[in-house]
């Protein structure tokens, strides 16, 4: 009796094995086809128009079969990079509160409303700069408010909850002994994060900023709404502005032919954007792991 | 040992043949055409197929009535397919197509070819500006410089003191194609306009910026924002019948000679108080 059923139990097992692989397979091969299509779709038209001029023409009319998506790389970049700016210090500062001078209760208050802005749909986050930054900028500042500066506020906003989780975490993670040690050689509270705890998680805080800048170049909806769009490279931050999704949201709606092919290579440039960020955050932790070990 | 590695080997192979199988079936599945079934419930069984290629303006509203048609005479498979005006015309002089569609009127040169012509609709596009903005029109010279870049102030056509904000629709965008042909003729618009990809987000913008100026589709017009008069003609269903309002464009059906047959019992139908009801609801007026 006791044999027959061991081997039951042991066939079910390997059928729920099979099932787990299954699922995973099925994954692996929804990326691979995503991968495939998008690069046979956009590749032929990146290959045809030379992958330099694709890249750094700044002409970008692509009913008049002018294909450069040289200004959309400079205006992701300016706004990604104008919103890391601001987010950074402020996500940074936010992480070293809550993890290590803010009361237990109101890190735990933060670390809600952090989640409660994570959880806000980017539509929502574009229609509150569209009727508050966007008029806001034109009265004030000048122009017509649709422009870098409003897409970097709200880009900002967006990628705060990424940056302030993944560095809290990483500066709870340092072992207390290091803070122990650095207080007891005399060192104040705020010495020692700056000198001990701050060094220690860095390699965790770069994540945070390497996975913050990824959301931010491959946002869309809301730097749809607020930054103008016109495919220009920015004058300055009140200088309306397009980004690489921005232009293939825009125009796919009607897009056809090589007009279309040239949103999908828009797409593989993107695409490949995002693969090398996330090939720089693997370093950083990998890296992050052999300091630890030492 | 042994096992571990031909398990491995078997879940790969259970994954190719599944991208194989997939790319089967998304690459191939899509090409069937549904054979005509014989017409049960109409008299005069219509039957066969029916090409309609051409303008991109055109092919939503040819879809919309082909569908009605298809639903109404069973045995009837018509095809619409883009390709643009020109593409449109000459489809129909080849006899690539039976029905080419047209947003534009068609050259001498072109009925010349023996092609006829039959206006199917017409569509305006409304010049908007903020309602707070205190001018009532423009000429269509006047808003082709604003969106060639050549005026940059209100006070150059007689308004405040202020820059122009410009918004345009998407490349690709019949409206804007439209728009291009009639009142810029297809020169390049303004690079630092403001660039929108739908009615709704022009008429939004314009409305949330009172230097703002856009165009939308005349029947998507609503009490958000201003539309200019042109050459003195207010921007109406009327003044687009009448020819006075001139940024209009005619949507045509043409076909080498006189339509016969299955083009024209659909020409027919496009032609008929339903036909033109279906036309009215997808956005643009009635000939009649």
């Amino acid at each position: 009796m006791q044999p027959i059923s061991k081997n039951l139990h042991r066939r079910g097992e390997s059928w729920i094995e099979k099932g787990l692989a299954f699922c995973a397979a099925l994954f692996v091969i929804v990326i691979a086809i995503i991968t495939i299509f998008i690069f046979a779709r956009g590749l032929p038209i990146l290959l045809k128009v030379g992958v330099a001029d694709f890249l750094f023409n700044t002409d970008w009319r692509p009913t008049s079969n002018s294909f450069g998506i040289g200004t959309m790389l400079v205006g992701s970049l300016v706004v990604t990079t104008a919103s890391l700016l601001w987010a950074v210090p402020l996500g940074i500062m936010t992480a070293i509160f809550m993890a290590e001078v803010a009361p237990p209760r109101a890190s735990r208050w933060l670390g809600a409303l952090v989640e409660l802005l994570a959880g806000i749909p980017s539509v929502v986050y574009g229609f509150v700069g569209l009727v508050l930054i966007v008029p806001f900028i034109r009265n004030y500042l000048g122009g017509n408010g649709l422009s870098v500066l409003a897409g970097a506020i709200i880009l900002g906003i967006m990628i705060l909850p990424t940056i302030i989780n993944i560095s809290r975490d990483a500066i709870r993670a340092v072992p207390k002994e290091y803070k122990e040690g650095s207080l007891a050689l005399g060192a104040t509270h705020y010495q020692s994060i700056r000198r001990v705890i701050l060094p220690a998680a860095r390699s965790g805080i770069i994540t945070a900023v390497v996975l913050g800048m990824g959301r931010a170049i491959g946002e869309t909806m809301a730097v749809v709404m607020v930054t103008g769009n016109s495919p220009i490279i920015p004058a300055g931050v009140l200088s309306p502005v397009r980004t690489m999704t921005s232009n293939i949201v825009l125009e796919m709606g009607y897009a056809a032919g090589d007009h279309q092919a040239a949103l999908f290579a828009t797409g593989v440039v993107l695409f490949v954007f995002i693969v090398i960020l996330n090939l720089v955050v693997n370093m950083s932790l990998k890296a992050g792991a052999a300091n630890g070990r030492r | 040992m042994g096992s571990e590695k031909i398990r491995r080997i078997t879940s790969f192979l259970i994954l190719g043949l599944l991208l194989v199988g997939t790319g089967i079936v998304t690459g191939c599945g899509s090409k069937t055409t549904e054979t005509p079934t014989p017409g049960q419930n109409t008299p005069a069984a219509l039957s066969g197929s029916l090409t309609i290629a051409g303008s991109t303006s055109v092919q939503p509203f040819s879809e919309v009535l082909a569908e009605e048609f298809m639903a109404k005479n069973k045995g009837v498979q018509i095809n619409v397919q883009g390709g643009g005006s020109s593409v449109g015309i000459e489809a129909a002089v080849t006899g690539a197509a039976q029905i080419g569609a047209s947003s534009r009127a068609v050259k001498a040169e072109e009925t010349a070819k023996g092609l006829t012509a039959t206006t199917i609709a017409l569509d305006g596009i409304a010049v908007v500006v903020n309602p707070a903005n205190t001018l009532t029109g423009l000429t269509t010279e006047q808003v082709m410089n604003i969106y060639l870049g050549n005026i940059k102030n209100w006070n150059e056509v007689g308004g405040p003191d202020a820059v122009i904000t410009v918004v345009t629709r998407e490349e690709g965008s019949g409206t804007r194609d439209a728009f291009s042909e009639i009142v810029l003729a297809k020169k390049d618009i303004i690079k630092t306009a403001i660039v929108q990809n739908s009615t709704g987000a022009v008429r939004t913008t314009v409305a949330g910026d009172k230097n703002a100026i856009g165009y939308v589709s005349l029947s998507s017009l609503n009490q958000e924002v201003k539309a200019l008069d042109i050459n003195g003609a207010a921007a109406n269903e009327a003044n687009v019948k009448a020819g006075t309002y001139k940024i209009q464009r005619p949507f045509i059906y043409v076909t080498k000679g006189a339509p016969s047959g299955l083009a024209q019992a659909f020409i027919d139908y496009v032609l008929s108080p339903e036909g033109q009801q279906l036309i009215v609801e997808e956005g643009a007026f009635s000939i009649k």
